[in-house]
């Protein structure tokens, strides 16, 4: 199917109504795997992080993390969910190279943590409730990399490289209940939850959920049913949507495609789809002709969890403040609007600028640095506002520096590009480009005095008119000063001293 | 030297420990016993000749130093090839792993190692434990010391045939429907099923978690208790481990008695089936049990006819997953890798060629009793057996001490006789099965020679979880008073090799 194939949006949401089911999986940032002592650090040689356990070796066998399961509870709680008194792992069963014990260790019909709810506020301030099926937790699998095909699956290729330092990192899978009466905004819903709770996951702090690098992965399941039907239709899955703009274009891409489908009179097939990024398309992946069968059975080498309950009021007593409420709060307190709040936490501002008011900064000059000519650098640069090498130790110090009336935003400016060109605090800055003694108001308002005194004759031609005349002081000042002031500042200072102004 | 071969692992350690012989003396005894008999008997897969070696010269090292030996050090013993062993090969008596070399050791091997204990080599077995007469080993079949064309019993024949030869005075074995005890019934050997999660399966290659358990084989009640000692304790690499003190097994061993305790016999544990010989070495036991003072009572234990049934969907069902991680992959054997062939292919091709008819069937049977549809049916009804002969124990354990009964229905069967037979041999672990179902412990040893064949008999002794000790207490009391009465251990009556 092409695009041109597609039923425009409006046209099928006219007629249907849109029912999404959102699966993701997030990567625990525990030092340990869930099954093994192995380290879980990103980007290290292949296969180096891998142990008899995590590589499936005969005689093996698994402990469970107990970072992982406090993490899971965490998000359990946060999740509004109630938690399991006693649960148990499960095998599922099926064959993939890489997964090394052909089963991956997860959990089946006793989850961890079920029945929640997570609010979410979309673009205009309405706040969207998305019903929480469960969390449960499971080990990630290998990596394979496919050589040798066109298409990058394993499809076609030729080998394919196993790298088992994934194998077994800790991963909490969320399921949400079907979403439903989103009607038209239903994508944008779901690129607000799947926000939202990577919002979450960070200020819980169990994972950096950083989607980019697959910390965080989301299934986007979606079906369509006519308006004013109860019964769902049949769905589709569109696999590993990682990024929040995709998931908005794979479901938005999924509503037209589906109406399509059904507005000329076939039937969805329940399949998984891939999603393509280049295109915001999704094409046919894996026929589901029926339910897959996992064999699930309760996992034999482990024994079940049991979550000791005044532990668990004990989580529940430590979780951070949810960021929605937080978002809420702070921007009350900063005095902005929902559009420009939303623009500093899709810039990813709001713990820079937190951090940046914590260190002594006010509320609209932190928020000013970051979203102005911090966020122009980093958008030049292509990286993230926080991976940016200035500390909000130091923009504070600059607003500072501004509020006290040493630096003028001009030179504010500078300092800040001081900064990030690696010369650096902002006050080695100042030091290093000779942008103290411009600061130094009383310093350079005496030598401005001196230069007026000793040239009375040219200052009295400045008061009675002719400021092209100011030229001439200038340079005296700046003679005194061995040409370490700012001119223009100085000639601003001239001609407030002798009451002209241009 | 042929006496050195005789001598209990107690009497070893005790002469070693004395200087009177050295560490490498025993070991080479014993080297020397199987070059000279196992062509025939076949109860190793590897001898590990270098290794055992270095470890009795280590032996001897620390002794000369004056370092303290522990109870066991120096002495033989012969590992069944299911637990890894590192740098050494571990095949699980199968195709799939032939020439894979463990990167590591089992926790029990290292427990062993750590104990001085001399690590001869890995012992034949029925592929992945799955049989009663060590014939499904991908590697030949292993001869019943007391008439080479009887099988040894399974899944540890190597192990029990390796003591009944004399080429080990000690064996590890693993018992997940019988496989310690059955062995070491049908060849006149002592072996315990401890308590399940009493010795770490952490390096024991799974057939199936929730029943296998490693214990002790040996020729003596003692030596079994002292092997049991070095290798039961909590492990914190199996989750299933018990984390609490081994119960005092030695001194069990070292005071054995039945005055006033109170036995049970199972009316489930006879009946058709059962060989004349077997029952009346039975009844004769009995008889014993009650002449050293112990009161007999009789218990009705319904769902033990059951067990069988059950056992056969639950094990079957874990081993299908498994099994599963043979998939050619990352090490064992590789079928079909000629380059033109998917992974998914030389998977296929490799579990094809490299398990064997018996494993095939299980795997094929425990993925159809998972199976969605049919989960509850099999798999779900078999765990609530499960649930019913572990009450049926605990109702059993309110009223006696401990329970005896028949090991095994018969004695060693001829190799071959029931190859074509899976349900003749499934029958096999008919009184071995319940105990692993359950989860508590349970011994066999000999109590006498079957009047029609000659062969020796078993008795089974179980004790509820966690009171592994009751089995020595009582195992020890039977021991001595059949020894007197027989005028010697009962395997010098067996021909010699």
């Amino acid at each position: 199917m092409t695009v041109t194939d597609l039923v425009s949006y409006e046209d099928a949401l006219a007629t249907y109504e849109p029912v999404m089911g959102l699966e993701v999986h997030v990567e625990l940032g525990t030092k340990t795997k869930m099954f093994c002592g192995c380290a879980t650090e990103l980007g290290a040689e292949p296969n180096s992080q891998t142990c008899p356990t995590c590589l499936g070796l005969p005689g093996s066998l698994p402990v469970v993390n107990g970072i992982a399961v406090e993490s899971a509870v965490k998000i359990g709680l946060a999740l509004h969910c109630e938690i399991a008194e006693w649960c148990r792992f499960a095998r599922k069963n099926y064959f993939y190279p890489d997964m090394p014990k052909n089963f991956q260790t997860s959990q089946y019909d006793e989850p961890i943590a079920f029945n929640g709810y997570l609010d979410v506020q979309l673009e205009d301030g309405e706040v969207f409730r998305v019903e929480i099926e469960r969390a449960h937790m499971e080990e990630d699998t290998g990596k394979s990399t496919h050589v040798g095909g066109a298409t990058g699956r394993i499809h076609g290729a030729q080998h394919s490289l196993l790298d088992y330092n994934r194998a077994g990192i800790p991963l909490i899978e969320i399921v949400t209940k079907p979403i439903t009466g989103a009607g038209e905004r239903a994508p944008e819903v779901a690129k607000a939850y799947v926000a939202e709770l990577r919002e979450l996951i960070k200020a819980l702090g169990v994972s950096e959920a950083r989607m980019e690098m697959g910390q965080m992965r989301c299934d986007v399941n979606l079906s369509l049913m006519p308006h004013g039907s109860e019964k769902f239709g049949t769905r589709s899955e569109t696999k590993n949507v990682n990024s929040l703009r995709s998931v908005e274009r794979a479901a938005r891409f999924e509503i037209m495609r589906h109406a399509a489908v059904l507005s000329s009179g076939g039937t969805i097939v329940q399949e998984t789809r891939h999603f393509h990024e280049e295109d915001g398309s999704t094409t046919s992946g894996r026929i589901k002709e029926e339910a897959e069968d996992y064999r699930y059975f309760p996992e034999p080498d482990l024994v079940p969890v049991a979550p000791a309950r005044a532990w668990v009021e004990e989580l529940r007593t430590g979780l951070p403040e949810l960021p929605r409420l937080r978002r809420n709060r702070l921007r009350e307190e900063w005095g902005v609007s929902a559009h420009d709040m939303q623009s500093i936490l899709n810039a990813g501002a709001v713990d820079l600028i937190v951090a940046t008011i914590e260190a002594g900064a006010d509320a609209a000059s932190a928020r000013k640095w970051w979203m102005g000519e911090l966020s122009r650098r980093a958008n030049e640069d292509g990286v993230d506002l926080a991976a940016l090498p200035i500390t909000a130790e130091q923009v504070a110090r600059v607003c500072a520096l501004v509020a006290e009336g040493s630096l003028n935003d001009k030179l504010a400016r500078q300092v800040i590009e001081g900064v990030l060109a690696g010369e650096g605090a902002p006050d080695e800055v100042v030091e290093k480009r000779g942008l103290k003694v411009v600061s130094d108001e009383g310093a350079l308002g005496t030598a401005v005095d001196e230069a007026i005194a000793a040239n009375a004759a040219i200052a009295d031609k400045i008061r009675g008119g002719k400021v092209a005349a100011a030229g001439a002081l200038v340079g005296a000042v700046m003679k005194a000063t061995r040409g370490q002031a700012d001119a223009a500042r100085v000639r601003e200072l001239i001609l407030e001293r002798l009451g002209v102004t241009e | 030297m042929a006496d050195l071969i005789k001598l209990t692992a107690a009497e070893i350690a005790a002469k070693i420990a004395s200087g009177e012989v050295t560490a490498v003396e025993v070991t080479e005894a014993h080297l020397a016993r199987i070059d000279a008999v196992d062509e025939k008997v076949h109860a190793f897969l590897h001898v590990d000749r270098e290794g055992a070696l270095a470890q009795a010269r280590a032996v001897d090292a620390k002794r000369e130093r004056g370092e303290k030996l522990g109870p066991l050090a120096g002495v033989p013993l012969a590992l069944k090839d299911i637990f890894t062993t590192k740098g050494v090969p571990t095949t699980v008596g199968s195709k799939i792993l032939e020439g894979w070399i463990p990167p590591y050791d089992a926790t029990l091997t290292k427990r062993l190692k750590d104990a001085d204990v001399v690590i001869l080599g890995k012992t034949n077995m029925d592929e992945f434990a799955m049989g009663s007469s060590t014939e499904n080993s991908a590697y030949g079949p292993t001869g019943n010391p007391w008439d080479l064309t009887k099988i040894p019993g399974g899944s540890g024949g190597g192990s029990s045939a390796a003591l009944a030869a004399y080429e080990a005075p000690l064996a590890i074995g693993t018992d997940t429907g019988g496989s310690i005890r059955q062995p070491a019934a049908v060849t006149g050997t002592v072996g315990v099923k401890p308590t399940y999660g009493a010795v770490s399966r952490f390096g024991m290659v799974a057939f199936s978690s929730s029943l296998d358990q490693g214990g002790p084989c040996a020729r003596t009640v003692l030596d079994a208790a002292l092997l049991h000692e070095v290798i039961a304790g909590h492990d914190p690499l199996d989750s299933t481990s018990i984390d609490a003190p081994v119960p005092p097994v030695v001194e069990a061993a070292r005071s054995g008695s039945v005055d006033g305790m109170r036995i049970g016999i199972v009316k489930q544990f006879r009946g058709e089936g059962y060989q004349a010989g077997v029952i009346q070495r039975f009844d004769e036991s009995v008889e014993l049990l009650k002449e050293l003072g112990a009161e007999i009572v009789e218990l009705d234990c319904p769902s033990f006819d059951l067990a069988l049934a059950a056992y056969y969907l639950i094990a079957p069902s874990e081993c299908s997953s498994n099994l599963a991680r043979f998939d050619a992959m990352r090490y064992g054997l590789r079928v079909g890798d000629d380059g033109t062939k998917s992974a998914e292919e030389v998977t296929a091709l490799t579990r094809e060629a490299g398990f064997g008819p018996e494993v095939k069937r299980r795997v094929m049977l425990g993925t159809y009793a998972l199976s969605s549809g049919y989960y509850d049916a099999y798999y779900g009804s078999a765990q609530k057996v499960r649930t019913l002969i572990t009450r049926d124990f605990e109702a059993a354990f309110e009223q006696v001490d401990v329970i005896v009964s028949p090991t095994t229905p018969t004695t060693a069967f001829a190799i071959g006789e029931r190859a074509d037979d899976p349900m003749a041999m499934y029958l096999a672990d008919l009184c071995t099965i319940p105990t692993n179902l359950a989860g508590n412990a349970a011994m066999s040893l000999p109590c006498g020679l079957a009047p029609e064949d000659g062969l020796p008999v078993g008795l089974q002794i179980i004790a509820p979880a966690l009171k592994d000790d009751r089995l020595y207490k009582v195992g020890a009391a039977v021991e001595a008073a059949f020894t007197e009465r027989w005028g010697h251990p009962i395997l010098e009556e067996a021909p010699s090799l």
